[in-house]
């Protein structure tokens, strides 16, 4: 549905997006992560031919962008850098006046105009709006309304610059509810956040910038697929070090991290040497260390030179090449599959 | 996005509120000349003021020339520096080139909302011009008036038109017909309308450049302000005639008995080589900006 080829944006000096392959695929729920400044929405802009690409290639459902823009543009809905409307005017009417400005082809049309607004409203939650001017929509009806405007004309796609903002957990859930069951329909989602938590539960693939370059991408599932190491916890912790030497690679207290594929056997094992057991989880690797280790420090973090070697703990410690561009993550010396999220767990 | 721009501009209120003011302001002049009956000398303030006394349906000519020089421009370099300024701090901006909307054709539609602006604000201020002065000074048009007139016939002399002392003959006592006043008061529309172009297309160039309306609107003002020194420089007198503002008293010609062409052809080529400019430059600058806001 997109692809990018080595797509770079430089502003003056500084270089917002760097030689980006972004390969988003039909059908996906794709969460586009980075902390703020990583280029999220410099990225997203030039999907929308809205900002010109320094080099590199963009393709969105097969037309280059941002020569064909104008062919692909109505069958993509997008909300970028919060809604806007025009404040005297009601929801519907900003609605119908959008719709009017765009062009009158098969995907919008004065016929269908009214039922189509009637139908984006009532998919986000305002279908009994009254005639109110937009000035005095709170901020959630705002955003509700700029998402009724990016699905006014039944899109393939939608891009969604942090779709749930200023919404309450509420609304987030209906937004990320409505997304699912749009997806489902056939609807492709690119949706960019900081918020890990919302990515976590609503997209399937994953892509993480970092200072303007996609450290990660790949499919969720496989990025925390389980790692074979297990999350023990045993009032025995003493005999279950010792009986388990060599394998155990952190104990604290009561609680064991054990190299061990199989948990089940290692249950087994443990009971049988007459240890007990209290809690038993196979570790799995979490988003948020992910994208920590993945990423540098925010590009809105301004430490002073002396302090600033101290700042965040983790920041870029994998090295550029961890992962190809492709979303493999590269083998990690003799653990191919574990990447260095023990190190984040080792200091905790 | 023409029928939008114009519709969205119809359904502004601040849109009826310059109209309103531009409008108010020959009503009020009109009020206090009829109260105390001291018009200007001919020759001194606004054009035309000095012969409504005699004649109130002389006043849609008065009207549009007290509007001119200042108010109406000011108010089509506000509109035209918010055209696309406007969107973009809202953010309006992104949401209609991702409709999409070709960016000349928005560009166009802006231009095109402006004017259309402009020709409906002067045919306001000549419409209600006309009635004020009607109400207030009676009508000239169907009954003798003016000691230069000669007696019987349907005159409305047009004497002593000029502004700054430039104009001091023409048509004094030379009749004109309702019939001629009528058209030649759709010329002046007309006129008029067209020299508010290179404001206009100075504005909306100004306005693809940055993204604060005020800014792009202060700045078309500047460019007023700084003809218009000029214009009374001798010094500047060698680029006179090509400053935005020079030409745009010529209608007053229109007045005049025959009509002199010559000033309106001048103004009307100045103001479609400053629109040529000014809009090829917004449209260069526009075409490939990046839209950030």
């Amino acid at each position: 549905m997109i692809t990018t080829h080595q797509v770079t944006k430089r502003f003056g000096a500084v270089v917002a997006v760097d030689g980006v392959d972004l390969d988003v695929r039909e059908g996906d729920r794709y969460g586009l992560l980075g902390p703020n400044g990583s280029g999220k929405t410099t990225l997203l802009r030039m999907l929308l031919a809205l900002i010109f690409a320094t080099s590199g290639e963009i393709e969105v459902a097969g037309e280059p962008i941002p020569r064909r823009a104008a062919r692909v543009l109505p069958r993509i809905g997008s909300l970028i850098e919060g809604p806007a409307a025009y404040g005297y005017l009601s929801g519907r009417a900003n609605l119908a006046l959008l719709d009017a400005a765009g062009p009158g082809d098969a995907t919008g049309g004065r016929r269908t105009r009214k039922a189509r607004i009637d139908d984006a409203l009532d998919c986000v939650g305002l279908g009994g709006i009254d005639r109110r001017p937009v000035r005095a929509y709170s901020l959630g009806m705002r955003q509700r309304l700029g998402l009724a405007a990016a699905l006014l004309r039944r899109p393939q796609l939608l891009i969604l610059d942090e779709p749930t903002n200023g919404l309450d957990p509420r609304g987030i859930r209906e937004i990320r509810d409505l997304l699912i069951e749009l997806n489902s329909d056939g609807v492709t989602v690119l949706l960019s956040s900081h918020l890990l938590g919302e990515i976590e539960q609503l997209c399937t693939r994953v892509g993480v910038l970092d200072r303007g370059r996609l450290v990660i991408q790949d499919e969720l599932d496989r990025l925390r697929a389980p790692t074979d190491r297990v999350l023990l916890r045993t009032p025995d912790a003493e005999q279950a070090a010792a009986l388990l030497d060599g394998k155990v690679d952190v104990r604290e207290g009561d609680r064991l991290v054990v190299r061990a594929p199989d948990a089940a056997e290692l249950n087994a094992r443990l009971v049988g040497a007459g240890l007990r057991v209290e809690e038993m989880v196979r570790e799995r690797r979490s988003l948020e260390e992910l994208v920590m280790n993945a990423t540098g420090p925010s590009a809105d973090r301004f430490d002073a030179p002396d302090a600033g070697r101290s700042a965040p703990p983790n920041g870029s410690a994998v090295p550029d090449d961890a992962t190809t561009p492709d979303g493999e993550t590269a083998p990690d010396g003799a653990d191919a599959a574990t990447p260095d999220i023990t190190t984040a767990q080792d200091a905790s | 996005m023409i029928r939008v721009e114009l519709l969205r501009i119809a359904r502004r209120p601040r849109t009826w509120m310059v109209l309103t003011l531009l409008c108010g302001l020959p009503v009020l002049v009109a009020v206090f000349v009829a109260v105390t009956k001291l018009a200007p000398q001919p020759g001194q303030g606004p054009a035309f003021l000095s012969a409504v006394l005699s004649d109130g349906s002389l006043y849609p000519a008065a009207g549009l020339a007290i509007v001119l020089p200042v108010f109406l421009p000011v108010s089509v370099a506000v509109l035209s520096g918010d055209a696309v300024a406007g969107e973009a701090s809202t953010g309006m901006l992104r949401y209609l080139l991702t409709r999409p909307v070709a960016r000349t054709r928005l560009l166009l539609a802006k231009l095109i909302g402006t004017m259309s602006f402009v020709l409906v604000a002067v045919i306001l201020v000549a419409v209600t011009s006309y009635i004020t002065g009607v109400l207030a000074f009676g009508s000239g048009g169907l009954r003798p008036v003016s000691s230069s007139a000669s007696a019987g016939s349907i005159a409305s002399p047009v004497t002593g038109t000029s502004i700054g002392g430039t104009i001091s003959t023409s048509l004094s006592g030379t009749p004109l017909t309702t019939a001629q006043l009528g058209e030649r008061v759709a010329y002046g529309i007309g006129y008029i309308t067209v020299s508010m172009l290179g404001v206009a297309a100075i504005a909306l160039f100004l306005s693809t450049v940055t993204d604060s309306a005020l800014g792009a609107a202060l700045g078309a003002l500047a460019a007023l302000v700084t003809s218009e020194v000029l214009a009374t420089l001798d010094a500047a007198s060698a680029i006179r005639p090509y400053l935005p503002t020079n030409y745009w008293l010529a209608w007053i010609d229109l007045f005049r008995q025959p009509i002199l062409w010559h000033d309106v052809q001048r103004g009307l080529a100045i103001q479609a080589v400053y629109a040529a400019v000014f809009l090829g430059l917004a449209w260069a600058n526009f075409a490939s900006k990046d839209v950030t806001g």
